[in-house]
């Protein structure tokens, strides 16, 4: 059988391919964006990027009732939003292997907040699997397809990012192809009318006692035995935390069936060690669930409830020796915040708004444009969630009407974000008589997630050419008046201003769509090949005023000369335009 | 083989931490180890400071690096060194390439750029091998092949060059970009001899 590295994303999609999948969806997310991304490759698999995780759940609801196998696969933050679909997919149960990525974040690489996505099982009574390293991903989520059938239920398999972005070995095996299951309209069934589904929630609760028999029997929950002096009941990355940390000092009860929890199996490995730890990140799940079943154990109150573990971490919260640096320097290296790209176009339309900073209130969203925060624009005053820069703008300008402040409100969504959550609000504000403005900051690809196809750009995760949905027309289509729309380039820093000035002044609500591409989508690189801007050295007088204006990579400084690193300069030609003794030049080569 | 080794690669996003360490954990997988390796993907990758974190051996479980205890510590990029110093065991060895990545606050005068960072890790770490990597890159014709000649000094300074690594890297970079990454990497040898 062959072996390979695998990120544990790529060992995901590749279970998901030996299991027979036929269908599956996503939104991009980091840490879970890579599943569909390899799972594209197998042409056995359909597979697509959906407008949001709701969407992409309910495709693979679609699926599963059509008697194929199929997933979604989301961050926690897809979950919270695709619950809608998920909760009463859960009543309807699977005829097709239905499974469910949730990929977690603790640490908050790349998420707002570190949520536990765990708690959404008992919430939903949906069972869930939790993989340890990248050849668990692979057999789990093969595992979780064959469940799902047998019970008849939806599963969860869930992750957080040192899982998703680690690497192991993983040994590949063949596609099983599964026949397409009949059909046949049984709205017992595939409805959740009240009348008819009534009765189902009885069946959910039998189901899960069920499924607990079968946790306390699987080998997905299984005992390590060593020393008896510690037992540790651990999951995912922790496990991996503990055999490391505690080696043969200690006996482990590894949990990969982690909903319902194997009552009987903790309660008989527990009664063989002398005590209990219980190492899990982020939540109490777990331990919450020992200590139900009247066994004494030690967790949360040494471990933290928040951030990652590490073997350091838990080396420290029992007391052991930990390893230290050998070596240390006073000098600190300068930190490296994230910032706009060379080239990239939200410089341009960040430069000319944040001329207003202090008249406005900037709603912002998710993606590349929130890295406006940082110096030097400063633009962004409030980030919740997708959409919620159209919505809570409106909400905060139905405040500030009272407030009566003198502040405009500004909305920021960028264009995958716009297709995700932004329609809605965007529908609301008309329906609801807005006065805000709102800029659509069209890139054309979801950029932070690593270039994504989406509904903008006509191409389908399959790499087929689809209809490109046209955003203009679509904002027409919400109700907002043709005249109240325009369409800039923020590369041309002049007409940026002047439908910056526009949008200020507005009385009613207006949308401006921002348009120019990546600058580090491939086709965008090949067609500005050999456009560059350079200094004039002559003409420069090293103001800097470039540098501290734009925080533009290209831009070098040496002995307290500026010019440009023409490997990464596009020739977007924003700092020409903002140099005041004109020493920038463009080169088209 | 039962002594498990770890190796931390950092750098700023776009250098080819990625690749690099990808190439060789197949070589080491290739060799018979188990691997593990962890990295960022997403926001990290923005002009930030990244790094690649593997372990291999007979068994390894967590790919975390604790601090101290890096076997080898390799930094794409001068401060980078600093920053990941805390990484490195005693009597490791560091592998620096002599490249300056300004970061933006001290572009924009806002923080200051220690430009002897070399000669600040050198007078801590017995082991520290300065490498002009991107500047040879450069004159391979690309300064992407840089991480190439970094991997080959890494290669040699590992005990791992008994391994057929430029067949792998035949396999694993861009098809125009061959011939310029095995030169790389017979140079990344030769720097550390």
């Amino acid at each position: 059988m062959m072996k390979r590295v695998m990120l544990g994303n790529e060992a995901i999609a590749r279970g998901a391919f030996e299991a027979g999948c036929s269908v599956a969806a996503a939104y991009p997310g980091t840490p879970s964006t890579e599943i569909l991304q390899n799972l594209s490759k197998y042409p056995e698999v359909y597979s697509e990027w959906s407008v949001n995780e709701k969407v992409a759940a309910e495709v693979a609801i679609g699926a599963s009732m059509a008697g194929v196998r199929s997933m979604a696969a989301m961050k926690h933050f897809g979950m919270n939003v695709a619950s809608d679909a998920v909760f009463p997919s859960v009543y309807i149960g699977a005829t097709g292997g239905l499974v469910y990525i949730c990929a977690d974040d603790p640490g908050m690489n790349s998420s707002g907040t570190e949520a536990d996505s765990r708690h959404f099982a008992p919430h939903m009574k949906m069972p869930m699997l939790e993989p340890a390293d990248s050849q668990e991903c692979k057999d789990f989520t093969k595992l979780a397809f064959e469940l799902s059938e047998q019970f008849d239920t939806p599963f969860m398999v869930r992750t957080t990012t040192r899982i998703n972005h680690g690497s192991g070995v993983v040994t590949m095996e063949d596609r099983q192809e599964v026949p397409v299951k009949p059909y046949q309209r049984d709205i017992m069934k595939n409805t959740n009318i009240p009348a008819l589904a009534r009765n189902k929630h009885k069946a959910v609760e039998e189901r899960l006692v069920r499924l607990r028999a079968y946790s306390n029997t699987t080998e997905l929950n299984r005992e390590e035995m060593f020393s008896t002096d510690i037992g540790v009941i651990c999951n995912g990355i922790s496990y991996q935390y503990a055999k490391e940390v505690f080696g043969e000092n200690a006996s482990y009860l590894k949990i990969g069936f982690s909903y319902p929890m194997p009552d009987e199996k903790i309660r008989s490995f527990a009664a063989k060690v002398k005590k209990v730890y219980v190492l899990e990140e982020l939540d109490p799940f777990m331990e919450d669930y020992v200590r139900q079943l009247g066994i004494e154990c030690t967790g949360k109150e040494v471990l933290p409830l928040y951030l990652e573990y590490s073997a350091d971490i838990i080396r420290k919260a029992f007391g052991l020796p930990t390893i230290t640096s050998a070596y240390h320097l006073d000098t600190e290296a300068p930190v490296r915040p994230a910032s706009f790209c060379a080239g990239c176009p939200h410089r341009g339309i960040y430069h000319e708004i944040s001329k207003y900073n202090g008249k406005i209130v900037a709603a912002g969203d998710i993606g590349c444009y929130a890295l406006n925060i940082n110096p030097p624009f400063s633009v962004t005053h409030t980030q919740i969630c997708m959409g919620a820069s159209i919505t809570a703008g409106h909400g905060f300008e139905r405040a500030e009407r009272k407030a009566d402040r003198g502040l405009k409100i500004f909305s920021f969504i960028g264009d995958s974000t716009f297709f995700h959550s932004g329609i809605t609000g965007l529908v609301n504000a008309v329906y609801n008589g807005a006065k805000m403005s709102v800029f659509i900051l069209d890139n054309s690809t979801t950029g932070m997630t690593g270039h994504q196809d989406n509904p903008v750009t006509g191409v389908t995760l399959m790499k087929d050419v689809t209809t490109a949905v046209d955003i203009r027309t679509l904002v027409i289509g919400c109700g907002v008046k043709p005249e109240n729309i325009r369409t800039v380039d923020p590369y041309d820093l002049k007409a940026t201003a002047a439908v910056v000035k526009e949008a200020y002044e507005a009385t009613e609500l207006f949308v401006v769509i921002v348009k120019q591409p990546c600058a580090l989508l491939k086709q965008v690189i090949a067609a500005r090949k050999g456009k560059h801007c350079k200094v004039n050295a002559d003409k420069c007088r090293s103001c800097k005023v470039c540098i501290t204006k734009t925080a533009c990579p290209a831009l070098m400084i040496s002995d307290g000369k500026v010019s440009i690193a023409q490997e990464d300069c596009n020739g977007c030609t924003i700092c020409q335009q903002i140099c005041p003794f004109d020493a920038i030049e463009k080169v088209e080569g | 083989m039962t002594e498990i080794k770890a190796i931390a690669i950092v750098g700023v996003g776009g250098q080819g931490t990625v690749l690099t360490s990808d190439i060789l954990i197949e070589g080491l997988v290739d060799l018979g180890y188990d691997v593990k390796k962890t990295e960022q993907h997403g926001l990290s990758q923005r002009g930030g400071s990244v790094n690649c974190l593997l372990k291999y051996g007979e068994k390894v479980y967590a790919p975390l690096i604790a601090n101290g205890e890096a076997d080898i510590v390799v930094a794409f990029e001068k401060i980078e060194a600093i920053r990941w110093l805390r990484l490195l065991k005693k009597d490791g060895t560091m592998i620096i390439n002599n490249h300056e990545i300004l970061p933006i606050p001290v572009k924009m005068g806002k923080a200051a750029y220690p430009h002897d960072a070399i000669e600040q890790v050198s007078s801590v770490v017995e082991h520290t091998y300065a490498i002009n990597a991107s500047a040879e890159a450069e004159k391979l014709g690309t300064i992407r092949v840089a991480s190439i000649i970094l991997l080959g000094a890494l290669v040699k300074l590992a005990g791992l060059e008994h391994y057929d690594w430029p067949s792998l890297i035949r396999k694993k970079v861009p098809a125009k970009f061959v011939e310029a990454n095995l030169k790389a990497y017979e140079l990344g040898l030769k720097s550390v001899n």
